[in-house]
């Protein structure tokens, strides 16, 4: 959709980005309401459950189903909550996920919006959540609930620092925050691909934005075993279900963001797969990411506040700090 | 000029980590507990009094309700007190028979304690691995005595119910497949660096608190007292089979993890021996009067159940029914540290302080 940027807005045009909105709106609530079914299937033949078979074949309608139940829910809101602020805060935190899904570039030619400023721009707008979050704990005027937000807003602001320093090293080597520019850079089969130079920047990447995530072992503002479900303790229906929705929308975001910035985009592993188109492969890297979030998802237990602090300020942070250093010494030596 | 205030915050009765209806009110210094206050009671039912207007074989039934996690100890519990004041010989076999499912109900037990510990400290499958396994041995009781929680199993005298054909064998089966997947289990969890950050230091105490708590069981083993009745004061045919007792050192959470998890081993070592030796026949009823009348006086006894030491208290008027009967609960007792242990640490660990003591609600508050 490049070429549309540089020309003149007209009604065409403007219907035509109308439409490729909702395009990109059906595609990822088609792949939240099936990373939702995968989660729960995938986890539950880790733990030798079945995971939902009833709803439809297979139980492929279950989400949908969950979904038409959470709609027809009556809509709550606790008599001493600030009102403004209730309803307000499930609406701040789904419409920045939604805006970031605009940089993601599937293709050579399947963008949005081409930024030069890419990076930047996820990380301001991702961050618009956390405000949402507090909100969220705030105005449910619960205990359990300000607590649950409290962290989180602890939490993400912290995890943010490593998170925009470790992708550093990929901006340096690229020379570019356009996410397109960056997958251009990658051109080639996956020894040509960031992970492996920015080995270092990858590992706390992908640590960081399993935080940004909020989920295990990071999972503290909705932390169940002790703050029963955190910010969103108080919310239900369709507004509960629009906290979920942008939780996993964020976690579609990540893995688009993994895939691009360290894993080649949409180019192929192996010379010989070249026939398969980009596309694909963007979506396998990007399926294999999903997956990973998942299965750490059934295995590991969960951090303590403090131990999380420590471990973005004093792990991650010198490693990605350390990472940009090695990335200027590789540049400057190897060109 | 900003003002602060500690935050008071009510910890269920209805919180999916107090294990049950257990509430407790906390003071909050930012996520610092500065004071905890338990509050028990929901699940109160009176068991004692009502013991009172029952006879023994219908007592035994509500001792089943109390820790319902380990029915099995606590049938035994009131029955070896109601033989020892009578003077009731138990045959052999269903003495066999009570030991290994007193010692399955062990591992039944420690299982559940250590997929809900799991849980509560954020890791979601191995709760599942766990119930799995104790499913296992649920079906084995329920084939024995039908039924899977709630046995009423032992009798003043004996046991109800023989084995049914093959039980034995498979419990054998059953022995080998748990020490396998102790194996798992301890590939797992046991070395995972994020559920050792969790535990090790936390809440810890030493051996002279502990004491002066009156902790029992694997609250009192972690802090390196040797102190287990199968051990020091035999009942039942313990002292016929050789197992270890695991003590800790610091007294903290994770040796009481470790403990449990090497318990579930000793009581399986226990149960290989007990099935190699189980006789062939025998009855499996002593001689015990049509109506249990025991004679006047009084008698306490206790055992090692799978939190500790529960006793039982019997004040008998040489009639049918107690003229009073008394439980010690060991998870009631046990509970009593937890105030002190709470102050000064983070919301985070109540949950791990509280899952560490391990308790059962029907117990606490019996």
């Amino acid at each position: 959709m490049q070429h549309y940027w540089n020309s003149p807005v007209t009604w065409g045009h403007a219907g035509i980005y109308l439409l490729g909105a909702i395009a990109v709106l059906a595609v990822v609530i088609f792949f939240v309401t099936y990373a939702i079914y995968f989660e729960r299937k995938v986890i539950g033949w880790m733990q030798f459950r079945q995971g939902p078979n009833r709803t439809g074949p297979l139980g492929l309608l279950q989400t949908a189903a969950d979904v038409a139940k959470l709609l027809m829910k009556e809509d709550t809101i606790p008599a001493r909550a600030d009102r403004v602020l209730f309803i307000l805060a499930p609406v701040l935190a789904f419409v920045p996920s939604f805006l970031v899904l605009a940089i993601i570039p599937y293709g050579l030619n399947l963008q949005f919006a081409d930024l030069n400023v890419g990076f930047l721009y996820y990380i301001a707008l991702s961050g618009v959540t956390t405000i949402a979050i507090v909100v969220a704990g705030w105005a449910s005027n619960n205990k359990y609930a300000l607590l649950g937000g409290m962290r989180s807003a602890a939490q993400m602001i912290s995890y943010e620092v490593p998170l925009v320093m470790s992708v550093v090293g990929v901006a340096m080597m690229t020379g570019s925050l356009n996410l397109r520019d960056i997958v251009i850079g990658q051109e080639g089969y996956f020894w040509h691909w960031n992970f492996i130079p920015q080995i270092l920047g990858f590992a706390v990447f992908v640590i960081a934005a399993v935080s940004e995530l909020n989920r295990t072992p990071f999972d503290l503002p909705e932390a169940e075993s002790e703050l029963v479900a955190g910010y969103h303790v108080e919310y239900s229906g369709f507004r509960f279900a629009f906290f979920m929705l942008s939780e996993y929308v964020y976690m579609y975001a990540i893995a688009c963001l993994g895939t691009i910035l360290f894993l080649g985009g949409w180019n192929p592993p192996l010379p010989q797969l070249d026939f398969i188109p980009g596309l694909i492969w963007f979506a396998l890297k990007f399926a294999c990411i999903v997956f990973f979030l998942f299965w750490i998802r059934a295995t590991l237990p969960r951090l303590r506040v403090d131990q999380l602090m420590g471990l973005a300020w004093k792990v991650l942070l010198p490693i990605a700090i350390a990472n940009i250093f090695l990335t200027a010494l590789g540049i400057e030596w190897f060109g | 000029m900003i003002r602060t205030e500690e935050l008071l915050l009510n910890v269920g009765p209805q919180h999916p980590s107090t294990h049950g209806v257990f509430r407790i009110v906390v003071k909050l210094d930012g996520e610092i507990i500065t004071e905890a206050t338990p509050v028990m009671g929901y699940l109160h039912r009176g068991t004692e009094k009502l013991a009172e207007n029952l006879n023994f074989t219908q007592i035994i039934p509500y001792t089943d309700r109390m820790d319902y996690v380990s029915a099995m100890t606590n049938n035994y519990v009131l029955v070896h007190a109601v033989e020892k004041l009578m003077g009731l010989e138990v045959p052999e076999r269903a003495e066999f028979l009570r030991l290994i499912v007193m010692e399955l109900q062990r591992v039944a037990s420690h299982l559940v304690w250590w997929g809900t510990y799991l849980l509560d400290i954020g890791a979601l499958s191995p709760f599942l691995y766990a119930f799995n396994d104790r499913e296992r041995i649920l079906d084995l009781f329920n084939e024995l005595c039908g039924a899977r929680l709630t046995y009423n199993y032992m009798r003043v005298g004996g046991v109800k119910w023989d084995a049914p054909d093959g039980w034995i064998d498979k419990v054998k089966e059953l022995v080998r497949y748990l020490y396998g997947q102790l194996e798992e289990y301890d590939a797992l969890v046991s070395g995972n660096e994020i559920f050792l950050s969790r535990i090790k230091g936390v809440g810890a105490y030493d051996a002279k608190t502990a004491i002066a708590y009156g902790l029992s069981g694997a609250n009192l083993r972690s802090t390196g007292v040797k102190w287990d009745l199968r051990k020091n004061e035999p009942y039942s045919l313990y002292d016929r089979f050789e197992f270890d007792v695991p003590v800790g050192r610091n007294g903290d959470c994770y040796d009481r993890y470790l403990i449990r998890v090497e318990e579930i081993r000793q009581s399986l070592r226990i149960l290989e021996q007990a099935l190699e030796q189980f006789p062939e026949g025998g009855e499996t009823m002593g001689k015990v009067p049509r109506v249990i009348r025991p004679p006047a006086g009084e008698i306490y006894v206790r055992i090692e159940s799978p939190r500790g030491e529960i006793g039982c208290y019997i004040v008998s008027k040489g009639k049918a029914e107690p003229y009073r009967l008394k439980f010690r609960r060991p998870s009631f007792v046990n509970l009593q540290i937890l105030p002190k242990l709470l102050v000064g640490e983070s919301m985070t660990n109540l949950v791990t302080i509280l899952g560490g003591i391990d308790i059962v609600l029907g117990e606490v508050d019996c």
